[in-house]
């Protein structure tokens, strides 16, 4: 009995509807980490250990954030294609702000946020007001933030931040690296958002039936414009602890990394085409990305198949959730 | 005086004349059977009334004052609930979620508001009991029959102390047992002192249920008198055009 939101609270009983609608996590993609865990600990000796899980949070935290602002855009029916492309713009004016303009390291973190919620007030002003479709904008997006990051450098990475912010990418309280004390929270804060608020029910609502949203009032197009802000936000918040943890505004930072935002969004159980969408999922799913990409290093496979696979992966689940779908609607 | 009034109303889309210069008045405690054929401008008319559209064209006068809405959530305010024809659900929310959509129970303070997610189920719990529905609170509406998803869009006029009810075809897809259940629920809030206004295709429920009956024709109003006064062949030939006007 695979229906489309086979969540680990769906078996639950007649109470599963709601706890499907806040949780959603998609059984198959716990299922993946628990085989993708097994397989590499019995492939490399290196994988099991607490070092080698924090990381992975580690490598995590950049993928996870892009995830979650993919999650909160495809929630209503759209894409952003501009995620890596804003984390490195936003990490380059970021350092900019702090290394050219000499302003105190507290900018740099402003900046950032600053830049990322920027591009998001573009994409959704010319998604949701001029009525360009959300892949177009984006895509442009790409482009555009690529291209000014390359500009405003001359392509050459800027080096050297602030203490503060080198902590902020290096510094191991506790032992455990702060981007995942940064990931953690990120994390709450947008799972409590997208469950539990009306910013984010109305998110999915919008995804499910526009017309219905629009029918009871809901300001679609004003709602559209500040999930993308939300999304270039996080990218933002990306960009950041991209910069904090190379010490460096690199405008060649994050290239593709939407691909791997996207697929992790989609792995958690985020449907495409709007309407479902779990931030949990996402968390999972970025660390299917996460160990996959780890495993892959420890087992020493050229970057090259890494990219095919995180392609292939994400091919792979949309396609799972097309057959789950036809399954559900007998 | 009259609950509602709607003067020399239009709208138009473009080149297309929805709505024709209608005007009509609706009266607390008394139902109004609304007919015409596809395309007639029934839905336009109420979408109008429901905040959904702006009128083109003429006022609208509630209990004497000029209405002017912007939103949908303007008209819920007057009072003013309606059902609409494709019953604008959303089919991976639940049941209590959908008839909650755009006005969700919260708490907090301030900026800090959850969703009260407890207190909706409640709620819709027993407006189901109350509209003696089978539906349950917590299911997704995309595994609801035709009849439940209507009870949820139906629902949603009884959330709050309304005025006026507007159905737009809130019979079209239920059973002969269901469309006796929405019938009497009409006749109920009749009874309330409520104006419902009853879009159908189907004679027998206007002419069982309806105070009055109104038809219109390719935009305009051809007709609006008692039911007592009229009959379903004089309605037949008013929709069709068989009948020029009455
Ligand atoms: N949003 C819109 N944009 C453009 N044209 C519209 C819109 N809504 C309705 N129309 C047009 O207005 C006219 C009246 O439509 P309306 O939906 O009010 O008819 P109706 O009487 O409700 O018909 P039915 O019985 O099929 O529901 C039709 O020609 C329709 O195509
Ligand atoms: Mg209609």
């Amino acid at each position: 009995m695979a229906t489309n939101d086979s969540s680990t609270a769906a078996a639950a009983g007649p109470q599963s509807g709601l706890r499907a609608m806040r949780f959603s996590v998609r059984l198959e993609s716990l299922l993946v980490l628990a085989v993708l865990v097994v397989a590499l600990s019995i492939l490399s000796p290196y994988f099991l250990s607490v070092s080698n899980f924090l990381n992975i949070l580690l490598a995590t935290a950049v993928i996870g954030i892009l995830g979650f602002g993919a999650t909160f855009v495809i929630a209503a029916a759209g894409i952003d294609l501009s995620l890596g492309s804003v984390l490195a713009l936003s990490g380059v004016l970021g350092a900019l702000s702090v290394n050219a303009l000499d302003l105190p390291w507290p900018v740099a973190i402003v900046t950032c946020l600053a830049v990322g919620a920027f591009c998001g007030l573009i994409n959704g002003l010319l998604n949701a007001k001029a009525g360009i479709p959300a892949f177009i904008v984006t895509l442009g997006m790409l482009g555009v933030a690529r291209g000014l990051g390359l500009v405003f450098t001359n392509g050459q990475p800027v080096y050297g931040m602030p203490d503060p912010i080198v902590f902020l990418g290096q510094g191991r309280p506790f032992g455990v690296p702060m981007p995942v004390f940064v990931f953690i929270a990120v994390a709450i804060v947008a799972h409590f958002v997208l469950a539990y608020t009306r910013f984010g029910k109305y998110a999915q609502v919008i995804g499910d039936n526009e017309t219905a949203a629009r029918a009871m009032g809901i300001r679609v197009d004003r709602h559209r414009i500040a999930l993308y802000m939300v999304s270039g936000t996080l990218a933002g918040v990306a960009g950041l602890l991209f910069l904090a943890r190379v010490n460096a505004g690199d405008p060649t930072a994050g290239l593709n990394y939407e691909l791997t935002a996207i697929t992790a969004a989609i792995l958690g159980g985020t449907n495409l085409f709007g309407g479902r969408a779990s931030v949990l999922g996402t968390l999972i799913g970025a660390l299917v990305m996460g160990v996959l990409q780890n495993g892959l290093n420890l087992l020493a496979v050229s970057s090259f198949y890494q990219q095919m696979a995180i392609g292939a992966v994400l091919v792979l689940a949309v396609w799972l959730d097309q057959v789950n779908r036809a399954r559900g609607q007998r | 005086m009259a609950l509602l009034e709607l003067a020399s109303i239009s709208k138009h889309f473009g080149a297309i004349q929805a709505v024709n210069d209608v005007s009509l008045s609706l009266e607390a405690g008394e139902v109004t059977g609304l007919m015409g054929d596809n395309g007639a401008g029934k839905s336009t008319l109420v979408k109008m009334i429901a905040g959904n559209f702006r009128p083109s064209h003429g006022a609208m006068r509630l209990e004497g004052t000029e209405l002017v809405m912007h939103r949908p959530v303007d008209a819920r305010r007057h009072g003013i609930e309606i059902v609409h024809q494709d019953l604008a659900l959303c089919d991976n929310l639940t049941a209590a979620a959908n008839v909650f959509l755009g006005r969700e129970l919260r708490v907090g303070v301030g900026p800090f508001r959850i969703l009260d997610y407890a207190s909706m189920y409640k709620r819709a719990g027993q407006i189901f009991a109350e509209l003696k529905s089978e539906t349950r609170p917590r299911d997704l509406v995309k595994q609801m029959s035709g009849g439940q998803r209507q009870a949820v869009a139906i629902a949603r006029t009884m959330l709050s102390k309304a005025k006026i009810v507007l159905m737009d075809e809130p019979t079209a897809a239920i059973s002969v047992r269901q469309v006796a259940e929405v019938l009497n629920l009409i006749r109920h809030l009749r009874d309330q002192g409520l104006a419902v206004v009853l879009i159908s295709h189907r004679m027998p429920d206007v002419f069982s249920v309806a105070d009055r009956v109104i038809v219109m024709r390719r935009g305009r109003k051809v007709a609006d008198k008692k039911i007592a006064d009229s009959s379903p062949e004089e309605v037949t030939g008013l929709i069709t055009g068989a009948i020029e006007r009455a």
